[in-house]
């Protein structure tokens, strides 16, 4: 057991956040280059007060038409995004970790309200996992894809809390949790995760044609 | 040529032509002006009281009147022609005097370059064509556009319709239903589409652009097509002095010039069009873009390098050692451009360059806050006016005809570089 | 669920996939994929999360009660993601089904975008599709129609030259018995207003160019009007996806204004058009704009309005309810220009549907859709029945729609659900309520 968490925690570590970021900057490269040889016509129009003007007006909850025609999933969505990525850097545990091999220290949120959040990280992937059954228009274009990225996105923190609370072998869960942590991070540049990188982008260039060309919001 | 300009007036300084620009006789109302090329004549349109048309000349009404006008131009060798409707049936007056031809419908006249021949798109009996000097071709046709007139008039190009197409019949369409009649004879192909037929320098041989399905786009030459087909091309120009026909052509996403069906400028280009020679067809010089929304003129497929967001009406000069166009931004803020250089000064409006024969002058009509005046090299002349006709050089060069309209007055000016 | 327990029998549908071999789509499909879309395509193809959030955006799919293969994301389920996924090797039949969703169902409205998260344009992706349809030569038969008289008269009802100046010219004589000394200037070189109109004007709706004379009359403007190709400012072949063509047609209608060095084109009361001049035609060129400002009839009588050149004898009796044509307002932010000019026109509240302005619902006419023809037009009636409801339920009689597309679509929208309420053009209102000679 202790060879396979020095192996979880050494360099399957490595590699997973070695994939992540050149894996990132490989795919935002590979799409920079193609946009600017392919889409020379949308290019022409970014612009840094529009694409902005839409980020946060999409970062509003409720805003956006589209968020509040979907009140159950701007709750879910809102939730399941902020706890996913401050709940795990803010995590005592982790900042423990990084203590222990890097010596980086910052501060820690209280343990309950980690909890919480991993909580509602799974309560939401519940949410979704629901809407992908028992939604038609959702069934209906639900693929491996999407389940796969769900199943990809709950492990860490299902595995996570299992562990927290001791349930199943705690050893086991622990490198459960780690290893599926690193399958997510390794997964983002190459699954549908990938809307971590791209999104910001379409999302600019849709803020900037509407803001720019057709002089209206977008949201 | 009739009335060369060699043979106008060219002692300088400024003649009052009419001192009032307003038809003496009654009338309930006057239209737009128009001048002749060489000055001496400044024509009109008027609504008599009796509510028909005709044109005021000079101040003198033409004896004719007729229920409609519309169209009023001044040739190349100074006669004024005006599309007319008497009795409900169109034909062409000129100077005054109506073809003896008439028919159903009559527009687009067109002008051989010495004025002698003009020729004018017809409608008989719902059939379409052309007519020269008011003889129509001997056959016309179900449709006819795009109408075309040799330099030296003796022959004319339409593209038409060649068979009748039941509604909405889009199988009959896709076999090919038009082609192009030269002299009202049509080729013996047809296409799904054709545009812009041209002649060559002597008016012996007509090409066009082609679509030969859907998606293949090609040049047609005298009815016989280019080997290679594109996914667009822009209209054909023969080279003045080899006789080869130059068109733009498109080649996955990007335009280049091909000739004969050859590429001569690497598709490199976001787009090219209006591609003009040099009168030894040694230089061709295109309006291209060099990027997205960057336009400009390319000589000998070499882009100038300052770009514009819209350039329009490129000329060479007839050496082909200069190149002038007029650019601006969606509009707005016109700029002349002469060799890649932009004149000074931004206007609301500016009008095709002219060269001087030699090629050493340019001069430009332009516009700005409603009052125009012309430039020479870049300067203006020393005064603006209400209105301004385009200039034109002395065959010599030295000097520039202003013909212009102002505090009610036509003036006809000669202007020396000193002026300007 | 889904296209094929609705597939519409139409010839040009038909008559195209008999002509296709699965090799030869998978070309046609490479080509495009590879040759024309880049990022924005791949980028939208992968992050879109299949959240079905747009679902709710699309007329189709609130008319349809909730069927899934109405919504934007199912839309493209069944088109864009088979093709993506199959690398292009589909059947003839899948290729049918994707065109009747592709021209039949969907409106190119844009209104899906403010739905989805991720900023995916649904629209792009469905004229995508459109473009493919197109090259594989399976487009529906009467807007191939129109597309095919674009290309052949340069404009899209088979106008010939001769007919459209003789319209413009009987429109002046008969509006000169109203108004004296009216004209409509054609060919007038250095006007301050090339008025540009689509073909259905001289075809079917003549006295739209008499009203248009006579506000140009009133207000004293300074306009013409050209009597050759050029003249109409529409361009079905933006939707057929023959974006050749429609390069074609927008180098004709600014070279016609650059030629005349007006100052502006002002166009009729029409949508798609609009979208093609700033949006979708300009960009083929390589013109990052207009390269002559184009100024929608709102626009224009709105700044009539503001320099009080429109004067009226009487208000509109109201209330009234204001129809946002998707193309001049969600693609141009017209709606609040709009809505001031109709208070000034009419004597009575503004009755707003549920969704307005940037919000609007779609009239199920746009993005070539009701050109489409007889064959579509249940499909297309049945996707309004959202637009109905919203209708309905202002209560009042006179819907202010300033769009052709729009004018028809709603007027048979109106039929279909009795709704008893007409439909009105700016400039018929502007036209009835202004001071005239009496
Ligand atoms: S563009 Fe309009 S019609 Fe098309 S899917 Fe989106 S909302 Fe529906
Ligand atoms: S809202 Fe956007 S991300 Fe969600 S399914 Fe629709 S297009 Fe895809």
């Amino acid at each position: 057991m202790h060879e396979i968490y020095n192996l979880v925690t050494g360099p399957l570590a490595w590699l997973a956040w070695g994939i992540f970021i050149v894996g990132s900057i490989y795919r935002l490269a590979i799409m920079y280059i193609l946009a600017k040889k392919k889409d020379a016509p949308s290019l022409a129009y970014m612009s840094w007060g529009f694409s902005l003007r839409s980020i946060i007006n999409w970062l509003i909850p409720f805003n956006a038409l589209g968020w509040r025609r979907n009140p159950l999933m701007t709750v879910a969505t809102f939730a399941f995004h902020i706890c996913l990525v401050v709940a795990p850097i803010f995590l005592l545990a982790h900042v423990a970790l990084w203590d222990q091999f890097f010596g980086i220290t910052y501060p820690v949120l209280d343990e309950k309200v980690t909890d919480i959040m991993t909580m509602i990280v799974v309560a939401a992937c519940l949410i979704f996992a629901a809407r992908r059954i028992f939604q038609k228009e959702v069934r209906y274009v639900s693929g491996f894809q999407d389940w796969l990225i769900l199943v990809i996105a709950v492990l860490p923190f299902a595995t996570g809390l299992l562990a927290y609370y001791q349930l199943g072998n705690y050893q086991v869960m622990i490198v459960l949790h780690i290893l599926s942590g690193e399958i997510m991070l390794a997964a983002i540049p190459f699954t549908r995760l990938s809307h971590m990188l791209f999104s910001v982008f379409t999302r600019s260039y849709m803020g900037s044609e509407f803001g720019g060309v057709r002089r209206v919001k977008d949201w | 040529m009739l009335h060369p300009a060699s043979s106008w007036d060219w002692q300088p300084g400024e003649r009052v032509v009419l001192d009032s620009t307003g038809c003496p006789a009654p009338h309930e109302w006057q239209e737009e002006p128009y001048v002749a090329p060489d000055g001496e004549t400044f024509g009109a349109a008027v609504r008599l009281e009796d509510g028909l048309f005709t044109m005021c000349v000079n101040g003198v009404p033409w004896e004719a009147s007729f229920d409609k006008l519309w169209h009023p131009r001044f040739g190349p060798d100074g006669r004024l022609i005006a599309i007319v409707q008497q009795d409900g049936e169109w034909t062409l007056a000129v100077n005054g005097e109506v073809w003896p031809e008439t028919y159903a419908f009559m527009w687009t006249p067109l002008f051989s370059l010495d004025g002698a021949v003009i020729a004018t798109a017809i409608q008989q009996d719902g059939r379409y064509g052309l007519c020269v000097d008011g003889t129509p071709w001997d056959t016309l046709y179900e449709n006819a556009n795009e109408f075309s007139l040799s330099r030296d008039g003796q022959a004319s190009a339409a593209v038409v319709q060649t068979q009748s197409l039941a509604a909405a019949d889009i199988a009959a369409f896709q076999r090919g239903v038009f082609s192009v009649a030269v002299n009202g004879q049509v080729w013996d192909k047809t296409f799904v589409n054709a545009w812009t037929p041209t002649f060559d320098a002597a008016g012996q041989r007509v090409a066009a652009q082609v679509r030969l399905s859907l998606y293949d786009y090609s040049i047609a030459v005298d009815g016989e097509l280019w080997k290679q087909n594109y996914a667009c091309v822009w209209e054909p120009r023969f080279n003045p002095a080899s006789g080869a026909v130059v068109a733009p052509v498109r080649i996955a996403g990007s335009w280049g010039l091909a000739q004969d069906g050859q590429i001569i400028w690497e598709p490199v280009f976001a787009q090219c069009w209006q591609q003009d020679f040099s009168r030894d067809g040694k230089t061709i010089g295109a309006i291209v873009a060099t990027g997205y929304g960057k336009f400009t003129v390319a000589v000998n497929a070499k882009p100038w390098s300052a770009t514009f967001p819209v350039v329009t009406d490129l000329v060479l000069s007839a050496d082909g050692k200069r190149a002038a166009a007029l650019a601006n931004e969606y509009n707005a803020n016109w700029r002349v451009v002469v060799d890649g250089q932009a004149w000074n000064g931004l206007f609301d409006m500016a009008w095709k360059p002219v060269f001087s024969p030699d090629g050493l002058h340019v001069a430009a009509k332009v516009e700005k806050r409603n009052r125009q005046t012309v430039l020479l090299d870049g300067k203006p002349y020393k005064r603006d006016f209400e209105q301004v006709w385009e200039p034109s050089f002395s065959p010599d060069g030295a000097k520039v005809l202003i013909r212009a309209r102002d505090g009610g007055k036509y003036l006809r000016i000669v202007a020396q570089a000193t002026d300007f | 669920m889904g296209i094929k327990d609705r597939l519409i029998e139409d010839v040009g549908l038909r008559e195209g996939v008999k002509r296709l071999t699965e090799d030869k789509i998978e070309q046609v499909v490479q080509t495009v994929l590879k040759g024309e879309t880049g990022a924005r395509l791949a980028a939208y193809s992968e992050i879109c999360m299949r959240c079905g959030l747009c679902s709710e955006a699309c007329h189709f799919y609130l008319s349809h009660d909730g069927d899934p293969s109405y919504s934007p994301v199912g839309k493209v389920q069944q088109t864009m993601a088979v093709l993506l996924k199959k690398k292009g090797r589909v059947s003839p039949d899948f290729i049918y089904g994707m065109a009747q969703i592709a021209y039949t169902e969907c409106n190119l409205c844009r209104r899906c975008v403010h739905f989805c998260p991720v900023g995916i344009d649904t629209g792009y992706i469905m004229s995508t599709v459109r473009r493919i349809c197109h090259k594989l030569g399976v487009t529906p038969q009467y807007i191939q129609d129109t597309a095919h008289s674009h290309s052949a008269t340069f404009n899209q009802m088979w106008v010939k030259e001769d007919e459209w100046t003789d319209s413009l010219q009987w429109q002046e004589d008969e509006a000169r018995e109203e108004f004296p000394g009216l004209r409509i200037p054609l060919d007038k070189e250095g006007a301050d207003i090339y008025y540009s109109v689509i073909a259905p004007e001289p075809k079917f709706r003549t006295q739209l160019i008499y009203q248009a004379a006579a506000i140009m009359n009133a207000a004293g403007a300074d306009w013409t009007m050209p009597s050759e190709p050029g003249w109409d400012n529409s361009d079905m072949c933006m939707f057929t996806g023959d974006f050749e063509m429609m390069g074609r047609l927008k180098r004709k209608h600014f070279e016609s204004a650059q030629k005349l060095k007006v100052k502006r084109i002002v166009m009729g009361e029409c949508g798609h058009a609009f979208r093609s001049v700033y949006d979708m035609g300009n960009r083929w060129v390589a013109w990052k704009m207009y390269p002559v400002p184009v100024i929608h009839s709102i626009e224009f009588f709105w700044e009539l309005m503001k320099q009080g050149k429109i004067k009226l004898a009487k208000k509109y009796p109201g209330p009234v309810t204001v129809h946002d044509p998707c193309n001049v307002v969600r693609g141009r932010g017209h709606h609040e220009k709009l809505r001031e000019l109709v208070r000034f026109l009419v004597d009575g509240p503004i009755i707003e549907t549920a969704s307005n302005r940037e919000h609007n619902i779609c009239c199920t006419a746009g993005g070539g859709v009701i050109n489409c023809g007889p064959p579509f037009k249940n499909v297309r009636l049945d996707g309004s029945k959202a637009k109905a409801e919203e209708l309905r339920a202002t209560g009042v009689k006179t819907i202010v729609a300033p769009c052709h597309n729009c004018h028809g679509g709603l007027e048979d929208t109106v039929h279909r659900y009795k709704l008893d309420m007409h439909i009105k053009f700016l400039g018929d209102i502007i036209y009835e309520c202004m001071e005239k000679p009496s």
